[in-house]
């Protein structure tokens, strides 16, 4: 039982999941899970109890039986006391004060994250405003490496998503000529499938990696398809650079993926065993986003946020070279408007780079939720001010495939250009050569010889 | 004004490629093109469908039709509230349990076209796509129920009316949520053994059916195909690929790339 007096009433929590939910920042998902504090002022309130828990007792008391689900299991398991030892001693509240304090350094918050588990770091986040959350983020360096290195303070990358609705080959390959001229693609070459057919897959493998070879970019490919299926191309002898997976926070919520934690493994020893990193050997790419877990009725009755931030221990088990919190591709009814996305988005990075994740985001909305491409440049600002890892390159923002809008590669080059970002060292050194940008890094003039455009006249021919 | 010497792959793609830039930024027009794609798009979201000229062009086919609701009240629920989209309404469960009692043996396939989120992809494609998926019915020799019209459906609603009917798989067509270059995109959802509560990974998916999109007769053939293969495993879902080959073999050429 938790127990706070505040503006004249006393309000009562049954339990650490209620009390949770209720310091929650309101969000549509959890008023639809019936989770949500009841007034404005209970929503305080929550945050005020929440504050005075002990780190400790997210050991004592877990959210999700230990006997019903292997998330939590994992969670409980790997959980390491040594590294949680500098902390231990703190409340929620004392930790946020700590972790925003100059004796937190980036050193010491990073030597954490095996020692954090994700209600912890959930917990601490619904006490932090907006700014905290980029603060406290930016103290969480996260490096990964495959063909290039990404997450360096001071760079952001982005991914290269050249969707196409029918996966004509020609029509991805035109969009990754734009992407690549507008300098993205650091992070990955990424397509999201129509199909998830294992020839079709196979044949998309096989375009990226001719592109990648021919004209010897630092970077890495990936067909967004099912874990199972890119085991089987693995099998059948595909070019396959790293291995993706939808995951959530719940052993209920990966059955509705269709995904069990051996399927992660297999899949990323799979990989592994190609040896194709040239810098590092970072394979996997995780998505994720709030709000998957009351989708697939698997929620336990927890908040969509707190689930969220579980997602991120399963993801660190299998060292992924990227981790995207695709936050507001879900819909309205789980984040209605774009306050919602922007708080779940600093959120959700925040809480992956505590735990030790190269988080990134997809900062995006449909059409049917009340947000447009001002939210969406907010989230970006902010985001590439708390360092993130990397964001979405699409073109134009507006993805023709999935048919949503993200961020695009223009957006990339505004947030370099504000804030001074830098791309993947080796992708960046890549371009310059080519002639795509000067060796400032900024987009140079159309040079008659650069081969992508030697390229982009061929494939138009 | 930065032009894109490479503007000319636009003829590749509807993907926004070749924009140019002012700075870092899109060049005036782009802005603008782009605000108001947005806003016919929000507009798309909440026009009505008019249910009228459908059931004429099922009717043309000699399918026959019934309407039938999701539990939401309005639109703005049907938003918030997925929980009751997957719900039928009262109304029509009593309908479906009385269209149930009369049929003479269980269907091998209910197909329910709901409106999602994207009433224009429904009016646009329903009519189109059912006329090539009708003939590979009728070589298989599947027993269609009536053809269930849904207002404010989300796919699981067809379980729950399939379930009702005794359908052995259901088939859900619903308006997908509309991009800003596809407003009128539909998506076929196809699940053995329906009822109430099964999940997301059971089911197969091909999207994108309209006409700048996957065609009707290959969204028709690889329906048929998974159908097929359906009932011969047992099965939908993430263990059911789709090894139809159709659309490859239909586009072989030469490398573009490499």
């Amino acid at each position: 039982m938790y127990r706070v007096h505040a503006g004249g009433t006393t309000y009562t929590f049954s339990s650490l999941k209620e009390l949770l939910a209720k310091a929650t920042p309101p969000r549509s998902g959890d008023v639809l899970a019936g989770v949500a504090a009841k007034s404005a002022a209970e929503n305080v309130a929550a945050k005020m109890a929440l504050a005075d828990v002990p780190l400790k007792q997210f050991l004592n008391e877990v959210i999700i039986p230990y006997e019903q689900d292997d998330v939590t299991r994992l969670i409980v398991d790997t959980h390491d006391t040594a590294a949680f030892a500098p902390v231990s001693h703190m409340t929620v509240g004392e930790f946020r004060d700590w972790l925003l304090s100059e004796k937190a350094t980036p050193q010491k918050v990073s030597a954490l994250a095996p020692g954090l588990t994700p209600e912890m770091v959930a917990a601490v986040s619904k006490i932090m405003r907006n700014q905290d959350l980029v603060l406290g983020a930016k103290k969480a360096h996260v490096v990964t490496k495959f063909r290039d290195t990404i997450g360096l303070p001071g760079h952001m990358s982005a991914r290269l998503q050249p969707n196409h609705p029918t996966d004509d080959k020609k029509g991805i390959a035109a969009s990754i000529v734009d992407g690549l001229m507008y300098g993205s693609g650091d992070a990955v070459i990424g397509i999201n499938p129509a199909s998830d057919n294992i020839t079709a897959i196979t044949d998309l493998l096989v375009m990226m990696d001719d592109v990648i070879r021919r004209f010897e970019i630092p970077t890495q490919s990936c067909v967004l398809t099912h874990v199972t299926t890119t085991i089987d191309a693995i099998a059948k002898g595909a070019p396959v650079d790293l291995v993706f997976q939808s995951i959530g926070g719940t052993e209920g919520v990966n059955d509705s993926f269709g995904v069990k934690l051996s399927h992660l493994k297999e899949g990323r020893d799979a990989a592994l065993s190609l040896k194709r990193g040239t810098v590092g050997d970072n394979c996997m790419y995780f998505e994720t986003g709030q709000g998957s877990a009351l989708s697939a009725d698997a929620h336990h009755g927890c908040d969509q946020q707190t689930l969220e931030t579980r997602a991120y221990a399963v993801a660190r088990q299998f060292k992924p070279l990227l981790v995207n919190t695709v936050v507001g591709f879900i819909g309205p009814e789980y984040l209605y408007n774009g306050k919602e996305i922007i708080r779940a988005g600093l959120e959700d990075h925040f809480c992956g780079k505590l735990l030790g994740l190269p988080m990134g985001c997809d900062i995006c909305y449909t059409n049917h939720a009340e947000a447009d491409q001002d939210d969406m440049d907010i989230l970006l600002m902010m985001l590439g001010a708390a360092g993130v890892n990397f964001i979405m390159g699409i073109p134009g923002a507006d993805d023709i495939m999935l048919n949503y809008q993200s961020t695009s590669f223009h957006d990339a080059l505004y947030v370099r250009e504000a804030l001074g970002l830098k791309r993947a060292p080796e992708f960046d050194a890549w371009l310059t050569k080519i002639g795509v940008t000067d060796p400032s890094g900024h987009l140079a003039p159309h040079r008659p010889g650069n081969p992508l455009l030697t390229h982009a006249q061929a494939l138009a021919a | 004004m930065t032009a894109d010497p490479w503007a000319n792959l636009k003829q590749f793609t509807d993907a926004r490629i070749g924009l140019g830039r002012s700075g870092s930024a899109l060049p005036t027009h782009e802005v603008l093109n782009f605000a108001l794609s947005h806003a016919m798009a929000r507009d798309a979201v909440t026009t009505p469908i008019d249910w009228t000229p459908i059931e004429k062009g099922l009717a043309d086919l000699g399918l026959a039709t019934l309407r039938i609701a999701s539990a939401t009240h309005d639109r703005s629920e049907y938003l918030r509230r997925p929980d009751l989209g997957r719900k039928l309404s009262d109304h029509s469960r009593e309908a479906l349990m009385r269209t149930a009692e009369m049929e003479n043996g269980r269907p091998d396939l209910v197909v329910v076209v709901g409106d999602g989120l994207s009433s224009m992809g429904v009016s646009a494609n329903t009519v189109a796509y059912m006329s090539a998926l009708l003939p590979h019915a009728v070589k298989a020799g599947w027993k269609l129920s009536p053809v269930l019209l849904a207002d404010d459906a989300r796919v699981a609603l067809g379980d729950e009316a399939a379930e009702i009917l005794g359908g052995k798989a259901v088939l859900v067509l619903i308006g997908e949520r509309p991009g800003l270059s596809s407003p009128d995109s539909l998506g076929v959802y196809l699940t053995l053994s329906p009822r109430v509560g099964i999940k997301d990974a059971d089911r197969n998916c091909i999207s994108n059916i309209r006409q700048r999109g996957l065609s009707y007769e290959e969204g028709a053939f690889k329906t048929a195909w998974l159908l097929r293969e359906a009932f011969r495993r047992g099965l939908t879902g993430v263990a059911l690929k789709d090894e139809s080959q159709f659309l490859l073999e239909g586009q072989k050429g030469p490398e573009l790339l490499g």
